[in-house]
């Protein structure tokens, strides 16, 4: 095992990592302390309607409706967090799990697992999100379960992959010998032992999350009681020739959380499996 | 190319059960969508009157227990009916065929220009590696893998159409210039320019990303030795040696996420106002219009794994190592 120390240095020796977190250190602050900072609600009209960046009282403008572009950026932060971690959680209890019993039992119960995830895979991911709101109404817990159900299959074909060449190993032999549950097996003594690449990819599924998330809510399907940043950039798309800003910044801070997201993945693979690190390098 | 017609029959048995599977899994959401069938249908033919829905139900046999309404809904589909759109008053095939060659194009387009350009990116990035070059390729990839695609439309419209005015920025070709012959197909191409790079950055930084590591695996390898020991030139080496084996894996993850550029298709055709199936499927969630939206997914499976089995006959002529038979 590795110490936290030596965790540390080697996710601290990728530059690109640490940019990544301090970043996502920012996002997580504006989400944190955006109803301190915008006491107002960010759907109120608190300005005159297309006042350009640098305005009195409106550092980055204000949109069609004379709403505060930095407060919709602030109380959007939230939104995006909120819905790529969640949705990160739900995927991964349903990959794993999946994954899990797989590589685990072998035989009928993989393949049947495993066609399952193929017919997942072949399915075109973002029309099954778009179809999926759309029929049950877009709101925070169906964007939720359409990410969730449309990212699974990759981190139960990873973790179908880690249980089947752990299950030979010595130490499942001796727990299954000891007469352990399967359940205890799986939980207690495989799963620890094939975490790292599962937070790898889970980081980096975060990231992809959020640009779903944004996605949706760019074509309208977002959560109508929450601002988010693809509802700004969709709300602004028609008036781009008139109006740059509305559009710009909010798509930034997509841009800036995604890239920060996947640097920090990056520099977790790193930390994790040094081995692999410096491959292709 | 003996195997060819196993392989082939082999693929669309395989192609036949997904399909029957996303045929139930459409079923199962035609009847997850809120509200009855019926009184949605009534709801989008503008009248709800009960003897309305009643006829319906009855037209529909949505009276009928469950396992037989899905054997009747299979039975019409693998006749190539799709539904009926209430609000457009036109069956879901009908309006899914008139948009089908804006769509293709759009995409095709896009995919053969990520591919061509990522694999080249890709190449230029590992024989720099450690150099500049390899370095600004490197982020650049990062930062379009991270960039929001419509995003990207909005703000190539800003510089390119705005701003310098190289480009239109929507629809698919100018409205009432009349242009014919030669002119016309020259003002196409100038409206799909923009569309085309949007769709296709994304995917271009995947592909750059997966040439350069496949490279750089590759290239350390003994046959690698042997054409340099040979005296053979560099781009001999390079092309005819590295890339042609480094491009498999490419070309396999290439082939797995083509058919998904249709789902990237609905974002850039609404900000490009590109008249393909993407529109459609927008205008389709704003009205709400769940006959069509769910025709277009069907269509779109069915889209990718058409495209997985061309992947397939691809592989075998980059790769003639590889048997079409399995």
């Amino acid at each position: 095992m590795k110490t936290s120390s030596g965790f540390w240095v080697a996710y601290a020796r990728n530059k690109g990592a640490v940019f990544g977190l301090a970043i996502v250190a920012v996002v997580v602050l504006m989400a944190l302390f955006s109803g301190v900072v915008f006491p107002e609600s960010p759907w109120e009209m608190v300005n005159a309607p297309f006042l350009p960046p640098m305005s009195d009282g409106a550092l980055l403008g204000t949109d069609t409706l004379g709403r505060d572009i930095a407060a919709g950026i602030a109380h959007g932060a939230r939104m995006s967090l909120w819905i790529g971690l969640v949705s990160t959680g739900v995927a991964l209890l349903i990959g794993v799990s999946l994954g899990a019993m797989a590589g685990f039992f072998g035989g009928v119960v993989d393949d049947a697992i495993m066609r399952f995830t193929e017919l997942f895979q072949t399915i075109p991911n973002f029309v099954l999100a778009v179809v999926l709101v759309a029929i049950f109404t877009p709101s925070s817990t169906s964007i939720i379960a359409a990410i969730a159900i449309v990212s699974w299959p990759p981190l139960a074909r990873l973790a179908r992959g880690e249980f089947l060449s752990l299950r030979s190993r010595e130490f499942v032999q001796a727990a299954i010998t000891t007469g352990q549950s399967n359940l205890t097996i799986i939980v207690r003594q495989i799963l620890p032992n094939s975490l790292s690449p599962i937070i790898v990819s889970a980081s980096l599924m975060v990231a992809t999350a959020i640009l779903l998330e944004s996605s949706l809510s760019f074509l309208g399907l977002g959560d109508p009681n929450q601002m988010s940043w693809g509802y700004m950039v969709g709300a602004a798309r028609t008036v781009i020739r008139q109006a740059w800003w509305m559009s710009f910044f909010p798509g930034l801070a997509i841009l800036l959380t995604v890239l920060s997201l996947n640097l920090i993945g990056e520099g977790l693979n790193d930390a994790l499996n040094p081995k692999l690190a410096r491959k292709g390098r | 190319m003996a195997g060819l017609v196993p392989f082939l029959a082999g693929r669309m048995v395989k192609a036949v059960v997904i399909l029957f599977a996303i045929v139930v899994l459409n079923f199962l959401l035609v009847h997850a969508a809120p509200g009855d069938p019926a009184m949605v249908m009534a709801g989008e033919a503008g009248a709800a009157d009960a003897k309305f829905v009643e006829q319906l139900r009855e037209q529909f046999g949505l009276n009928k227990p469950l396992h037989e309404q899905l054997m009747t809904y299979v039975g019409t589909v693998a006749q190539g009916d799709l539904g009926f759109s209430y609000r457009q008053q036109r069956p879901v095939w009908d309006l899914i065929a008139d948009r089908l060659p804006a769509t293709l194009m759009l995409t095709l387009s896009a995919f053969v220009v990520a591919l061509v350009g990522g694999i080249l990116l890709g190449t230029l990035a590992a024989i720099n590696s450690g150099k500049w070059s390899d370095s600004a390729i490197t982020v650049v990839a990062l930062l379009a893998y991270a960039t929001p695609i419509y995003w990207v439309g909005l703000m190539l419209i800003l510089l390119f159409s705005v701003s310098l005015g190289w480009l239109p920025a929507f629809g698919f070709e100018t409205v009432g210039a009349g242009l014919t012959g030669l002119d016309r197909l020259g003002d196409i191409l100038a409206h799909l320019v923009l569309p085309v790079f949007t769709l296709g950055l994304f995917y271009m930084a995947v592909y750059a990303r997966m040439t350069r590591a496949s490279i750089l695996e590759v290239r350390d390898m003994d046959f690698v030795k042997t054409a340099r020991a040979k005296g053979l030139r560099e781009s001999r080496i390079v092309f005819g040696h590295i890339l042609r084996n480094a491009i498999l894996p490419v070309i396999t993850v290439a082939g797995v996420q083509g058919g998904h550029l249709i789902g990237g298709s609905i974002l850039v055709e609404t900000v490009f106002a590109w008249p393909g199936i993407g529109r459609l499927a927008f205008d389709a969630v704003l009205q709400r219009d769940y006959q069509v939206l769910l025709g277009i997914f069907f269509f779109s499976s069915v889209m990718v794994i058409v495209f997985n089995i061309l992947t397939d006959l691809i592989y075998t002529l980059v790769d003639p190592r590889i048997e079409v038979a399995k």
